[in-house]
């Protein structure tokens, strides 16, 4: 095959042995890669009811068949397991270099199972697999550990994915690093690694990948690369996601302390038009990527000695405007140590914000904070938190090292009130109050609440539809968005290429030279579908009802404050509404579960029986 | 030496991709992978990020180090040459560049070493950034004029 390696490494951490397993071009086809490759994966390998911490939860590493070509954008993994933190389907994407080496080793994807009594790490050097010490290396941070594997190994063609304290002291969102500034950052993939005693996942790939067409292959990348340098992904290229600060801010739609406000009076101070002449100091882009979007910031200025970091839209706005911090050097240090601790910014500022919330209202007190003064804006406070969630130190750190929607639980009162999460995942900085397809595409992703199943936020910022009101024309909408970002995911292409490679045609043609095959659009956006429908297959079986699509309480019982938003939510009877117009179009029951049919109609012929309901 | 033109990266637009390797590989070989590229990628720190190919040395100490005479300069463009029947794959050259502009793959006996693709690099072509060109000495050193002179004055 071209493109795919054919191959997946199982590794069995309890019992210390490897197995090569192949796959067919049938199969490939079939998932595609990535995504699809790892949730089927997923569904095979987790048996039914796991408990994602017990070493038969499956943690999954899987690449696209671009991956390690010049497809635009294509070195990315993706990883997934049962989600520690929301009891559904853990899935996140990474960059880097971490990719393109795994796919020299020769491996479309690894799937790890069971728990090393000791700390080790999983030394991928092509062919030969060794699981080795790690007693010197857990403790370390999740950034100096790669430079520690490397220099061990003694090849900076190394590249490793690890965990930091975070992942070794299992909190509910740790997070796995890569190529010092990328995380596979959401739903507490490095939690699970955590729990199987591994500190990381280091490859040395010297492979080479074939592709069946070479000469067309790099004449379409040099089209691709052409456009991937025009006006379609300028904003990425310029300032990057920091310049969504802004946008946000002037539509109400930038979540401030909790999401008690919409609109930030320090937005301007930690948005990319400030950052960028002061502090912005490189960009930088990930294997294969014609884009570039990471704007490194460097901050002298700190007592502590300067600070280094990679800082994207979503860290400022959960660090920074939902932790009622507006200085910069705060926002940087935060988001450092985050990185460094190995906790994703998102939960893990999202969980604070919750906190200085509850704290405020008094029903976290000093006593429950070892002493801590969490209000908003407290950027002393915030720092000392995120080191107390990553070692689960004390009250504070054990409560919110597990997550939002589990310390709400925890705490009681009214506190699940302002808990900001769908499906125990916390919302990213969209205001979904003001964003109502978005309130219908964050709510109904199958990895709870994301801005990246859909990106359903393109079509409600940029006037594509009436961003005020519920409208049942979304279920299409979001479906039809859903299933194309699972093929994106599953190639595995950044979403940053979306107005480039923005239809099926585009995908199949950069596939199909890649890959030999004679793929058609049609038959990717079936796949994209069938995709989907698996994923929501797994949650299916995982326990998910109907309600636990719904939106916060917030978001259905606290309009939005000031700015042009001012006065809107989304009413239960609206999400309803929108809900159950997007599951008629997918053809699901009406309780939102897959049909036998459906899932017969996209070839998931076992899955029907298992956890299809019949037609109504 | 001063109208030979080599592959020159600038280390500011330069992000790191390391499309130019695969690229390379792609061109020459056949395949992708960057170990088999004769021009490489490095990144420092995060910050620091450039790519290396042969510089066309007048007087290579390459050519000069190898024991077996197997390599040689076209004396118009500067390319370096490898008679692949001459070489060992000693490495002895590798050492002697002081740019790291060689490499030895693992699945063969002789070096390669980047060879203009005849005179359009195809690295060049396709860097999505802009950061490769094919300069001489003296457009690389009006370009740091340029570069030196906007810096001092802070224009653009």
């Amino acid at each position: 095959m071209y493109g795919y390696t054919g191959k997946v490494l199982h590794v069995d951490l309890s019992k210390g042995e490897s197995s090569v397993e192949e796959v067919d071009e049938a199969y490939c086809r079939k998932y595609i890669g990535g995504n699809g490759l790892g949730t089927r994966l997923l569904y095979d390998h987790a048996p039914a009811g796991v408990d994602p911490l017990s070493p038969e939860n499956p943690l999954i590493f899987a690449v696209g068949p671009l991956a390690g070509t010049t497809a635009p954008t294509s070195g990315k993994y993706i990883v997934h397991t049962k989600s520690p933190l929301t009891g559904f389907l853990g899935e996140a994407v990474s960059s880097g270099y971490w990719g393109q080496a795994l796919k020299q080793a020769g491996y479309d994807a690894i799937v790890i199972k069971g728990k090393s009594e000791k700390p080790v790490y999983l030394f991928i050097d092509d062919r030969k697999i060794q699981i080795r010490d790690a007693k010197h290396l857990w403790g370390t941070d999740a950034l100096e550990v790669l430079d520690l594997i490397r220099d061990e190994i003694g090849d900076d063609n190394v590249s490793s994915a690890s965990i930091g304290p975070g992942g070794e002291n299992l909190v509910r969102y740790a997070n796995i690093t890569n190529d010092r500034h990328r995380q596979a950052g959401r739903t507490g993939v490095g939690c699970v690694m955590g729990s199987k005693n591994l500190k990381a996942v280091a490859v040395r790939g010297t492979g080479s990948v074939k592709v069946a067409d070479m000469e067309g292959t790099l004449e379409h990348c040099k089209e691709l690369y052409d456009l991937c340098q025009g006006p379609l992904t300028g904003a990425y290229r310029s300032l990057g996601t920091q310049v969504s600060v802004m946008i946000h801010q002037n539509q109400a739609a930038l979540p401030t302390r909790n999401w008690q406000e919409s609109v930030f009076e320090f937005a301007e101070k930690i948005g990319g038009e400030y950052i960028h002449p002061r502090w912005v100091v490189k960009t930088i882009a990930c294997a294969g990527c014609p884009i570039g979007c990471d704007h490194v910031s460097l901050v002298q200025e700190d007592p502590e000695g300067e600070v280094l970091a990679s800082v994207e839209f979503e860290s400022i706005y959960a660090l920074g405007s939902n932790c009622g911090i507006g200085h910069f050097p705060d926002v940087n240090k935060a988001v450092d140590l985050c990185d460094r601790m190995g906790i994703d910014t998102i939960s893990a500022g999202v969980t604070l914000g919750w906190a200085m919330e509850s704290y405020e209202k008094g029903l976290l007190t000093k006593e429950d904070t070892d002493g801590l003064d969490l209000k908003f804006g407290n950027s002393e406070a915030l720092l000392e938190a995120i080191e107390m969630i990553a070692y689960q130190r004390g009250k504070l750190g054990k409560l919110l090292a597990m997550g939002t929607k589990a310390a709400a639980e925890q705490l009681g009162g009214d506190s699940w009130k302002w808990a900001m999460h769908n499906k125990g995942l916390e919302y990213p900085g969209y205001d979904l109050r003001g964003l109502k397809m978005s309130c219908l595409g964050f709510n109904t992703s199958n990895r709870g609440g994301c801005h990246l199943r859909n990106s359903a936020y393109d079509w409600d910022l940029k006037g594509k539809v009436d961003r005020f009101t519920a409208s049942e024309e979304y279920g299409a909408l979001v479906m039809a968005r859903d299933d194309h970002y699972s093929i994106t995911d599953s190639l595995i292409l950044c979403k940053f290429s979306r107005g480039v490679l923005d239809t099926y045609e585009k995908f199949a043609k950069i596939y199909n030279l890649v890959t030999g095959f004679d793929v058609t659009a049609e038959e990717l956006r079936q796949a994209g579908e069938r995709i989907w429908n698996l994923e929501k297959a797994f949650n299916v079986r995982e326990g998910w009802t109907v309600k636990d699509d719904y939106p916060a309480y917030r978001i259905m019982n606290d309009p939005i404050t000031a700015g042009v938003a001012a006065g809107h939510l989304v009413t239960e009877e609206e999400f309803k509404m929108m809900h159950k117009a997007y599951f008629r179009e997918r053809g699901w029951a009406e309780n939102g579960v897959p049909t036998k049919n459906k899932l017969r109609e996209l070839g998931l012929h076992y899955i029907a029986d298992e956890i299809g309901v019949e037609d109504e | 030496m001063s109208e030979r033109r080599a592959v020159y990266s600038d280390p500011e637009k330069c992000t790191g991709c390391k499309i130019c390797e695969l690229v390379c590989s792609g061109e020459k070989e056949g395949v992708f992978n960057p170990l088999l590229s004769r021009i490489r990628t490095i990144r420092l720190n995060t910050i620091v990020n450039t790519s290396l190919a042969c510089r066309l040395c007048d007087d290579p100490t390459c050519v000069n180090s190898c024991p077996r005479k197997a390599l040689s300069q076209d004396e118009t463009t500067g390319v370096i040459s490898v008679d692949a029947d001459k070489c060992s794959g000693c490495g002895w050259c590798i050492e002697a560049c002081e740019f790291g502009a060689i490499a030895l793959p693992s699945d063969r006996k002789h070096v390669i070493i980047c060879d203009l693709c005849g005179g359009e690099p195809r690295c060049v072509d396709l860097c999505p950034q802009g950061a490769l060109s094919l300069k001489n000495a003296e457009e690389t050193s009006q370009n740091m004029r340029k570069k030196a002179v906007s810096n001092l004055l802070k224009a653009d």
